[in-house]
């Protein structure tokens, strides 16, 4: 039970990571209507400001800050330099500039850092684990994440919902070109957006730095997850975002930890482990089809979604 | 043209023998045998427009089949009750059928998408078969499978002799080229480019419009599985990397760069992605940039986004002076007459 517990805070907690990424990737996709490869090159660069910054300047804050900053112009320049002449090419081509710029960014990271993966201790404030039931034991820092995770979801939403910077957003996702007639400056609508999305990432990246390894690359494992999550949840909906990445989170860390011995009721062991390790890795994509035979656009399905 | 191009691949193991350059011939293996990887997916993406991020998923599969079959003729054990085939004349097309089925059933699944969410799921599932890949202990896992018995054997031919083998990869080539041309001509070719041009009209004149995808996916996913195939024969060695997502991008680029939707245009690619490949780092040391020689995708990686931005014909198109067709502004043209 305890066990059962802990990875479910863990599925959420990969949940969090993959709703950054998935976020901004869905809403760049239904405002702008480019599909980015390269995000995931963002969650890397704020990972590697992070830990570098970390490494030098001993701050986990400045850390953090580095890597939000990083990845904020980062996401500017990229769209000012590449993303903007895509807007009116196909997908195609929009698939592939952007696998150009993941050659190019991570060539560039491995020039700068080598191949050696960085890593980064958990902030010493933030190192230590909580009783959260009887019995229980959770580490701080993982549960600093999900509240991050928590809050930033509930600061998007109300963005949305609430401020005027919200209602263009929504605005520019249903009818891009009235916004632009209405007088909106949409160049930097974009860039702006551009700029939150890669925040997010590099937000993502940043809180990842210290439980994973920071190497060349990293970006993309979770780029081709978040994929699952906006395919799952619906292009272009941050609701669709949320639950679809809580989703996949879930059932992939659950699947790890408990197909194999779920196997073994009903077969040997080592075939158990075997199918197990197979069956639990493809779960998420096995999810996937599932969701697009019943419902073949998405959880959350935009309104007049554009094909 | 034609003619030339194929005097030149004929007789390529004696010109590279008389310019002292004989090693150069197991690249021309690897040449062929991207170009019809790349064929079967300019079939789907350049003729049909299906923009497959997952083609790699096929290769992979092919490969796989090849290399899972020598693993257990090496070992003298038997798959799934029969004893491992060892020549190509049954392997290589149990690694079309394997790789078909596995693009029937996976392609099946994708067609219920298109646009922007075909990308992602044609990249999502090739990424689960690579995680299938990975987590197959029993076959070397991430490390994969070296082939200790050697290349497959093909009735009275030397497989083992580089000529000859490149001359195995050349005649698929050769035949997929010939095949392609007959297609693309057919009754089910126009079908699948007019699938490319306006699909919704194509729908309205009673047209089974996945049907016809569905088919093109399923030979698209045998060929590129004979190339798998064939790759795993040329190596000798097998790993999750030829289903690596990447791959599935070089292959795309490899279409890209010769020309979408030409008929040769991917050969040309294939040639030339490889080319620069082993070239690109040769020709940076030479200039006196060591830095670049080692990390020449920093060049590759802008030097791809400018061919997207600025010449979309690809080499082909360009040199043919005429350019590929443009996918979605034809569409939205198409849509905007009434």
């Amino acid at each position: 039970m305890t066990l059962f517990l802990e990875q479910i805070l863990n599925g959420l907690q990969l949940g969090v990571f993959l709703f950054l990424i998935a976020a901004g990737l869905t809403l760049i996709f239904g405002i702008m209507g480019v599909i980015n490869l390269a995000h995931g090159s963002l969650f890397m660069v704020g990972a590697y400001a992070a830990a570098v910054t970390t490494a030098y300047t001993g701050s986990f804050w400045l850390g953090l800050l580095a890597a939000l900053v990083a990845a904020a112009i980062t996401g500017m320049v990229m769209e000012i330099v590449v993303m903007r002449r895509l807007y009116h090419r196909d997908h195609l081509d929009q698939v592939l500039a952007t696998f150009g710029l993941i050659l190019f960014a991570n060539e560039a990271t491995t020039m700068a850092f080598g191949r050696t993966p960085l890593f980064m201790d958990v902030p010493g404030f933030l190192n230590g684990s909580v009783e959260i039931i009887p019995g229980v034991i959770y580490p701080v820092y993982r549960l600093v994440i999900l509240a991050v995770g928590a809050l930033v979801a509930l600061a998007l939403f109300l963005i949305i919902a609430k401020t005027r910077a919200g209602m263009l957003i929504r605005a520019g996702s249903t009818n891009r070109d009235m916004v632009a007639v209405l007088g909106l400056d949409i160049a930097l609508m974009f860039t702006l957006l551009f700029g939150l999305g890669a925040v997010f990432a590099g937000l993502a990246g940043a809180m990842a730095a210290p439980l994973v390894s920071v190497e060349v690359g990293m970006g993309e494992q979770q780029l081709i997850l978040a994929f699952v999550v906006v395919v799952i949840g619906g292009i272009g909906s941050v609701k669709g975002a949320l639950v679809g990445a809580l989703l996949v989170g879930l059932v992939d860390t659950l699947g790890r930890a408990f197909l194999p011995d779920l196997l073994r009721l009903f077969f040997d062991s080592a075939t158990a482990d075997g199918v197990g390790a197979g069956l639990s890795s493809m779960s998420i994509y096995i999810l996937m089809a599932l969701i697009l035979v019943l419902r073949p656009a998405g959880l959350f399905p935009m309104a007049g979604q554009r094909h | 043209m034609a003619v030339l191009f194929l005097l030149l691949a004929i007789t390529l193991p004696w010109i590279l023998e008389a310019v002292g350059e004989g090693f150069l011939i197991t690249l021309a293996s690897r040449i062929c045998i991207y170009a019809l990887a790349a064929m079967s997916l300019n079939l789907i993406l350049g003729y049909g427009g299906m923009i497959s991020f997952g083609h790699a998923a096929y290769f992979g599969v092919g490969a796989y089949v090849v290399g899972i079959f020598a693993q257990h003729g090496f070992e003298g054990s038997t798959v799934l009750g029969i004893t491992p085939p060892n020549s190509m004349a049954l392997t290589l097309p149990l690694s079309m059928l394997i790789a078909g089925i596995a693009a029937a059933i996976l392609g099946a699944l994708c067609l219920r998408t298109s646009g922007a969410y075909f990308i992602m799921i044609t990249l999502a599932f090739a990424q689960m078969l690579f995680f299938l890949f990975v987590s197959l202990e029993r076959y070397g896992g991430d490390d994969g499978i070296i082939m200790l018995g050697g290349r497959n054997t093909l009735g009275p031919l030397d497989t083992t002799s580089d000529t000859q083998f490149y001359f195995l990869c050349l005649g698929p080539l050769l035949a997929f080229i010939f095949i392609n041309h007959r297609l693309v001509r057919s009754r089910f070719g126009q079908v699948l480019q007019a699938c490319r041009q306006n699909e919704p009209r194509l729908a309205a004149l009673g047209c089974n419009v996945n049907h016809y995808k569905l088919t093109a996916f399923t030979i698209a996913g045998a060929v590129a599985g004979l190339a798998g195939g064939l790759l795993a024969n040329h190596a000798e060695y097998v790993s999750p990397d030829y289903v690596h997502w990447t791959k599935s991008g070089d292959l795309m680029i490899m279409v890209i760069l010769g020309g979408l939707g030409i008929a040769l245009g991917p050969v040309v690619g294939a040639a030339a992605f490889l080319l620069l490949e082993e070239f690109l780092p040769v020709f940076f040391e030479s200039m006196g940039l060591p830095l670049l020689k080692e990390h020449w995708r920093i060049v590759f990686g802008p030097l791809l986004i400018c061919i997207v931005l600025f010449a979309r014909g690809g080499l082909l198109g360009t040199v043919q002076g005429r350019f590929a067709p443009k996918m979605p502004q034809e569409m939205k043209a198409d849509e905007a007459t009434p």
